[in-house]
Order: structure tokens, then sequence, then C-alpha cells
């Protein structure tokens, strides 16, 4: 009973993960078809020029600056913002926690495009009161953007850290206190250190997330796009098979950044084992 | 507050509340405000801001009235405003997804939590991700590769002898909402797994051992043991994967046809063709209404709290 439930849950495994996986390879394999319009089939023959012509794109190598950039910029606002937030959070209690909590987890859960919207009537409505509407920083563009997707990354920024600050013990700030130190050393030297692996994945998080981020972007940006916008823009627009070599060229980073996640925690858990087999062997000869 | 002063000493923790502040204010609560003020005024020409045209008016949300179309809900014709429609079928089909992931999702996440043999699990974990770090966009579009008329979905078919002729897939064979519905669940089924596989993962496997021993049949373990206590991964997995369809914009107009419209379609079309951003507001304001009230069935439905639906 308990291995046919085994054998059953393995077989729905591997058929949800060749759900997941074959439109994705459909995708990159038309990118080698020599054919005007994105298919697989019919096959018309296997062809690189494809990648040549999404090299010579200029707006797409512009679009790609642009999504490092505003990834860039998203990481280094709202990795700060929501550390301090989640600091300050833990330290407060009782009914204004909870408050405070549900505003900054809404955005989370908020669609896109009504973060995107609320923030281009926001800075378009100061523009307006100072005088200059549609002007920069008043108007749409990609600082917009920026800020919209602040709004929300920030949110996976403070839950990460504050469910880091779980398991750290305030008294190693007391200690330091009483020792002297100084408030900046308390947090230089004694909090943020424990809080570094979860700010470290928060900021790459934050960075991926504003990378593929869609429906911000789409109501604030201007005339400057990211990728994602752009790869919408193209498939609007009718499409030819370059948008297939980006693609390509995406999956494959995505495998092998994969392929090193794993291989690096594989190690990991072996030196793991090692570590512990050797402890074992010590205490066995102890006992001889 | 005072115990903050005390560690961090009055520079660092005004440093800390003004970052918070300029979060919640300047990027969330402000903006929200401002929305809702703007859709109350008309949008007018430059020319005639400020002036006497220039006041409080609900004539915004009246427009989602307009423009009564006949249409048939389940073969009973109705006369209903196209806005209207537009934006139940974007609840109905948004709920539709949320079902069909929820019922995708459950068997795999309760093979990874209490099944699957506890070392292969990162590496199972892993397989699902990458597709999931692949762009939303790019997701989207493979489907739009497959669905297509001259695609492989038609020649494998064909090639299969299971059709004869090609079919126009982007048009829907039960509803024009057909191919929207494929790819949203494909695009979002992973936000219903994760939450629903962390929540299982806490069940004592000894409840469900305790429960076969004493002779309860598989459904009726899953039923009484298992999904109580996955409840509050399951509405996680349901408001993510709700919002996220309803709000989706991208998979519409990549794979939809023109009879299917979404009601974040309708609100891109007055703030960016139309130029019209007031209106825009308005129906944004109507969407975000409908967004909390699910969000507070949901807390109800499943009595758990915002901090378990949202992490």
């Amino acid at each position: 009973m308990s291995r046919n439930r085994a054998l059953l849950g393995q077989l729905y495994f591997g058929l949800f993960i060749l759900y997941l996986l074959v439109p994705l390879i459909v995708m990159a394999g038309a990118a080698f078809n020599d054919s005007k319009l994105p298919t697989v089939a019919p096959w018309k023959g296997f062809t690189w020029k494809w990648f040549g012509e999404l090299w010579a794109d200029q707006v797409m190598w512009g679009a790609f600056v642009n999504s490092i950039l505003v990834a860039l910029a998203v990481v280094a606002l709202a990795v700060p913002i929501g550390t301090a937030a989640a600091i300050v959070l833990n330290s407060i209690s009782g009914k204004y926690r909870a408050t405070l909590y549900g505003f900054m987890v809404a955005p989370v859960l908020a669609p896109g495009l009504v973060i995107g919207i609320s923030t281009v009537l926001f800075w378009n409505q100061i523009g307006t009161t100072v005088g200059a509407p549609g002007t920069w920083p008043f108007g749409r563009g990609l600082h917009l953007a920026t800020l919209g997707q602040v709004s929300y990354i920030a949110a996976y920024v403070m839950l990460l850290v504050l469910a880091r600050l779980q398991s750290f013990d305030p008294g190693l700030e007391e200690a330091a206190l009483d020792l002297g130190a100084s408030h900046g050393q308390v947090l230089r030297r004694i909090l943020l250190p424990h809080l570094y692996p979860a700010v470290a994945a928060s900021a790459a998080i934050a960075f991926f997330q504003s990378i593929e981020n869609f429906n911000v972007t789409l109501f604030t940006k201007a005339n400057e796009t990211t990728l994602t916008v752009y790869v919408f823009s193209q498939v609007r627009a009718g499409i030819t098979p370059k948008i297939n070599a980006l693609a390509f060229i995406l999956i494959l980073l995505t495998l092998v950044l994969a392929l090193a996640y794993e291989m690096n925690r594989r190690r990991r858990a072996r030196i793991e084992a090692e570590r512990q087999a050797e402890a074992r062997r010590a205490e066995e000869a102890m006992l001889l | 507050m005072h115990d903050l002063i005390r560690r961090y000493g009055t520079g660092l923790t005004t440093l800390f509340c003004l970052l918070v502040a300029f979060w919640l204010l300047v990027l969330i609560i402000l903006p929200n405000f401002s929305m809702l003020f703007e859709s109350f005024f008309p949008y007018l020409p430059v020319a005639d801001q400020g002036g006497p045209k220039d006041v409080f008016t609900l004539g915004n949300y009246e427009k989602i009235l307009a423009n009564p179309i006949e249409t048939a809900w389940f073969g009973v014709p109705v006369t209903i405003p196209i806005h209207v429609n537009t934006f139940v079928d974007t609840v109905f089909f948004s709920a539709l997804v949320t079902f069909m992931t929820l019922i995708l999702a459950y068997p795999l996440a309760y093979f990874l939590a209490k099944v699957a043999s506890p070392r292969s699990i990162p590496t199972l974990l892993l397989l699902l991700f990458i597709p999931m770090w692949v762009s939303e966009a790019l997701r989207a579009f493979a489907w739009y590769i497959i669905l297509t008329f001259n695609g492989p979905l038609n020649a494998a078919l064909k090639a299969l002898g299971i059709i004869d002729q090609s079919i126009r897939w982007q048009n829907g064979i039960v509803t024009s909402y057909d191919a929207i519905v494929i790819v949203l669940t494909y695009c979002y089924v992973l936000f219903m797994l994760f939450p629903i596989y962390t929540a299982i993962t806490s069940l004592d496997t000894n409840q469900i051992e305790a429960a076969e021993d004493l002779g309860s049949p598989w459904w009726r373990t899953h039923w009484r043991v298992v999904i109580p206590h996955a409840k509050p991964g399951i509405a996680s997995g349901c408001v993510m994967v709700f919002m996220l369809s309803a709000g989706s914009l991208l998979v519409p107009t990549v794979v939809g046809s023109t009879k299917a419209n979404w009601f974040p379609q309708t609100i891109y079309t007055w703030f960016n063709d139309a130029l019209d951003w007031n209106t825009g507001a308005a129906y944004s304001m109507i969407f975000l209404l409908v967004c909390i009230i699910f969000v507070i069935l949901m807390m109800r439905l499943f009595k758990v709290k915002l901090s378990d639906i949202a992490r």
C-alpha cells in the first residue's frame, strides 16, 4: 500500500515536472528553427541567426541595462527599508504591532497595477502642487517604477529579516552595551552580522523580483523599457524567434545558477556528514 | 520604542523610523489616498483644470455601468454593462484558476511533505523552482507558441490522428477564456504548491498513521487530518493565486482572444490609451475593493490571520 502510494506520487511528480518543462523546451527549441514565426513545427532547419539578430538589437540592450539598473536601485532602497522595518516591528508588541504589520504586508497582496497607478497619480499630484507636472521626478519614468517596486519588495525583505530576528539573543546587545560599546558598534558588530544571511538572501530575492516585475513597471514607465516589458511589447507587435533566442539564453542562465546552487549544497552536506562521522569516531575512540 | 533608543541610540532609532515612515507614507499610504482622491474628479483638459468643471463627482464610477451588452451566463441570456461583464468574468475565471491550481498542487504538496524520501527533497524542490525562475513574460510566450494556430499542439494532435482540422485554441473550446485559464494555471500553480507544502511539513506523521491504524480510509484521513492542518497554507495559496490571476495583464494580452477581456486590460486602456487617469483610478479602486473583500473572505472562511497568509 505504502509503496504503491510512493510510486503513484513519483509518477505524479514526474508528470508535473514534464508539464512545467515542456513549454519551456518548446520555446527554447524554436530559437533554432529557421522559420520567420517562432515555432517548432514545421521544422525548417537549424540556424543560429536569431542569436545574431538578438545581439544586434539595440532596444533589447537598452532594456537589459535598464532592468539591471532598476533592480540595483530597488535593492539599494528595499534592503535598508525592510531591515529597519523588521527591527522596528520586532521592538514593539501588542495592538500597534498587528496594525503596522498589516500595513507593511498589504502591498504584497495588492495587485501590481494598483501599486503602479497609485504611484503615478501621487507623484503627478505633487508635481501639480509644486507647479511642474510631468517633469522629472514627477512624471512617469523608471524612477517611479523603482519606487513602486520598492513598496512591495521591501515587505519581502522585512519578512525574511523578521524571521531571522527571532533567533537573535538580545542579551548579546546588552552585554556589548555594558562593556562600553557605542550604539553604532552594537548595530554593526552584533546585530548586522547575525542578520547577514537573511539580508543577503533578501537582496538576491529583491533583485530577481525587480527583474521579473511587469505590472508596476508597465503602468509607471515612460519611453524607457525594461527587459520584461520589452519581451511583452515584442510578443504583442508580432514576433520573430529573436525572443526565443533571448528565452533560451535566460533559461540556460537559470539552469547554470540552479546547478551551481545544487552542487554547492551537496558539497556542504558532504562536509557536514564527514564532520559528523569524525565526531562519532572520536567519541568511540574516547570510549575505548 | 524606548528599547530601541536604549540599544541603538537616538540617531539610529530616528533613521530606522524615518526609513519606515518613508516606506509606509510615501510609498504606500499617500499614493493610495491619492488614487482614491483622483477617482472622484473628472478627467479634464489642462485648460479646465481647477476651473468650474473640476468638482467632486461620482461620474468615473458610473462609467462602469455604461454600454449594456447582451450575453449569456451558463446559457441564461442577460443584459449587462460591458465592463461589469468583464469584471464578473475576471473574478469567475480567476476563482476557477485558483481551484485548478489547488487540485493540481495539493497531491504534489502532500507527496513532497510526507511520501518522498527526505534526502531527495532539496533536489526535487530545486527541479520545481527552475521553471519558476523563468520570467512570467516568457512562460506566457511559451504557451503562445504552443497554442498558436500553426503551432506544435495542433501539429502533434494531427500527427496522432486525434483531430483532422487545426483548432484555434486561443479562441477557446468551452469558453473564450480557455487559453487564459490554462496559461494562468501554468504560471501560478507553484504559488499554490509551496505554502501548502510548508503547512503539511509541520504535520506530525504519527497523526496520519494513527488515523490509518484506526481504520480511516485515505480520503477521510485527508479530509479530517491533513486538510485541516494545511488550512493556513491553502488560504495563503488561494489568496496569492487569485490576486495574481485577477491582476494579470500580461497573460490575457499575450494568449487571450479578442473576445476574452480581462479587467486589468480595461483599466490599462483607460489609463494608457484614453489617458483618462481619473477613470483608471476609479476602476482600480473598485478592483482593489474586491481584492480586499476576497482576502477578508478567505481569512473568515479558513479562520486564519493575515500573518498566516502573507509569509
